[in-house]
């Protein structure tokens, strides 16, 4: 007999939106909620509000300057045709500057737009940064998720600036593309024999496995453990919704019948 | 060994799937149940196999054992021991092992009255160690398309294999597959740190609820998934790694024989631009 394994959840019980506890800048929170279905068959339902201060509106903006500089020259570089542009999107790249350039500003058709692109990206995500910062302390919250961003960010700018800066030459960074971005990755580890032998290389694949195998695990508990609750719940709302007679009382049968 | 204050009570007798009261016993705070005594075995024999596997090759240097599977001559038969057939051998240990791990998980979650998440997540583990050791290989005609047992001789492996297709990274079910894996990374982070800044505030503050926590994302990023969905959401995420991952190795060789960039030609020519 077929039995609910609390994957999708089965009866969304709907009410007023939760604004959540006052903040200082209460007014920065946007005041409109919606109820998604869609989203409550497996997380919550509500929508919003947000809060739109001034780091995450710059954020935003430098992040959209960032993505345009990328996606206009990627399109400059077909010619500007638009069927073009879609069809090899994929392999499209705003490219470093030369190494021979070294650590200079290069000419903007030559690696500026590259670095330029790269900065006003940068400095996107280190005002988002402050922003999961700024957002638990005005909750009273620990700034932990503040922190394991600055994890993410710290590979990021290993890879686009303090690598290059150590290697002197902007040349040793990562192109923007789809494709490029893979093709620089296989390069590198050509270049040092076999990445897989970098024993931080090992590491970080030990922790990348890891955290999945542990979020696996971790996340079974929960939804099997509240399975039996939902069920519960469940039998109870609809018994009280009057919708249907239930069959027995969920809690019940959970030991002896079987 | 203490049992926790609240452990006690979830002592009961019952859940088993074989052997009823038989085994049904714990050991200091292990469960041992009949899957408890045949993954002990499965994993005795198999490191005693590992351990004589090794024993024949030139070093006991841990980072250079390697057990390597049989000669592809061989198909799928059964190999000479010295020359394969401890690998098999063991690789069975191995999947005897695996298994018997999941049945136990849930036989445990039968006993407390839980469903089956666990051992079936679990599951999906093994399916992707099991493509690896026994689907590829069958399909691709010889128990010698395995993987060796070795530290650094799997990772050759893996580049040696990767290579066969010039450029793995252009597998699209690789690529799904690392997009699954650094996801979920990003979504434990954000899980772990969200329950960690609850339950360490700031200085003076009270411990934060669940109202707080939602509060958090929904001021971040407009929407928080709540505590049962992040649970839902991570458990899809890191399976689906699991699953993208079998499927990207299981069509490298079976299934797609050129160089994986070659594939994105049906992309560039499609008729709507051509």
């Amino acid at each position: 007999m077929a039995q609910y394994q609390n994957i999708f959840t089965q009866l969304q019980v709907s009410g007023p939106p939760d604004h959540g506890p006052p903040i200082a800048n209460i007014s920065f929170r946007t005041q409109g909620t919606r109820l998604s279905r869609l989203l409550g068959w497996f997380g919550s339902a509500q929508l919003g509000p947000i809060y739109l201060g001034y780091l995450g509106v710059a954020s935003l903006i430098f992040g959209f300057i960032a993505i345009e500089i990328i996606g206009l020259n990627m399109w400059a570089s077909v010619g500007w045709d638009p069927i073009q542009f879609i069809r090899q999107l994929p392999w499209l790249a705003l490219e470093p500057p030369a190494p021979s350039n070294g650590l200079s500003l290069p000419p903007l058709n030559q690696g500026g737009w590259w670095l330029m692109a790269g900065f006003f990206l940068t400095t996107s995500i280190i005002l988002w940064w402050w922003r999961t910062y700024r957002r638990a302390k005005a909750l009273g919250m620990g700034t932990h998720v503040a922190w394991a961003f600055a994890a993410a960010i710290w590979l990021y700018l290993v890879l686009g600036f303090i690598r290059p800066l150590l290697m002197g030459s902007w040349g040793e960074a990562v192109p923007f593309g789809i494709f490029p971005h893979l093709d620089w990755t296989a390069a590198f580890s050509i270049r040092y024999g076999n990445l897989f032998y970098n024993p931080f290389h090992a590491l970080s694949i030990a922790f990348l496995y890891g955290s999945t195998l542990l979020f696996a695990m971790h996340a079974g508990g929960p939804v099997s453990r509240t399975f039996v609750a939902a069920r519960v719940a469940g039998s109870a709302a609809r018994l009280a919704a009057g919708r249907c007679r239930d069959r027995a009382p969920a809690a019940a049968d959970s030991g002896a019948g079987r | 060994m203490a049992l926790l204050s609240f452990e006690r009570r979830y002592r009961v007798r019952g859940g088993t799937l074989i052997g009823g009261d038989l085994f049904d016993f714990w050991v200091g705070p292990f469960y041992v149940g009949f899957f408890g005594v045949t993954t002990v075995f499965f994993t005795l024999v198999g490191i005693a196999l590992i351990l004589w596997g090794a024993s024949l090759g030139p070093t006991w240097n841990i980072w250079k054992i390697n057990i390597a599977p049989p000669p592809i001559e061989y198909g799928l038969s059964f190999a000479p021991l010295h020359d394969g057939g401890i690998w098999q051998l063991i690789t069975v240990c191995a999947l005897g092992a695996f298994i018997s791990w999941a049945l136990r998980q849930a036989e445990i979650s039968r006993k407390l009255g839980m469903s089956y998440h666990i051992p079936i997540a679990y599951s999906v583990a093994i399916f992707a160690y099991f493509s690896l050791v026994v689907i590829r290989p069958v399909l691709l005609g010889a128990w010698g398309h395995g993987f060796p047992y070795g530290i650094f001789s799997h990772l050759d492996w893996v580049s040696n294999t990767g290579y066969q297709y010039l450029h793995f990274h252009y597998n699209p079910a690789h690529m799904i597959a690392v997009s699954f894996f650094f996801t979920t990374t990003l979504a434990l982070s954000l899980h772990g740190g969200l329950i960690l800044s609850a339950v360490n505030p700031q200085k003076g503050e009270a411990v934060k609820t669940a109202e707080y926590e939602d509060t958090f994302f929904r001021d971040h990023i407009g929407y928080s998934i709540g505590a049962l969905g992040i649970h839902r959401l991570g458990l899809f995420l890191a399976l689906s790694a699991g699953i993208w991952s079998a499927i990207c190795i299981i069509i490298s060789g079976p299934f797609w024989t050129r160089g994986w960039p070659e594939w994105w030609n049906w992309w560039l020519s499609l008729p709507v631009w051509n």
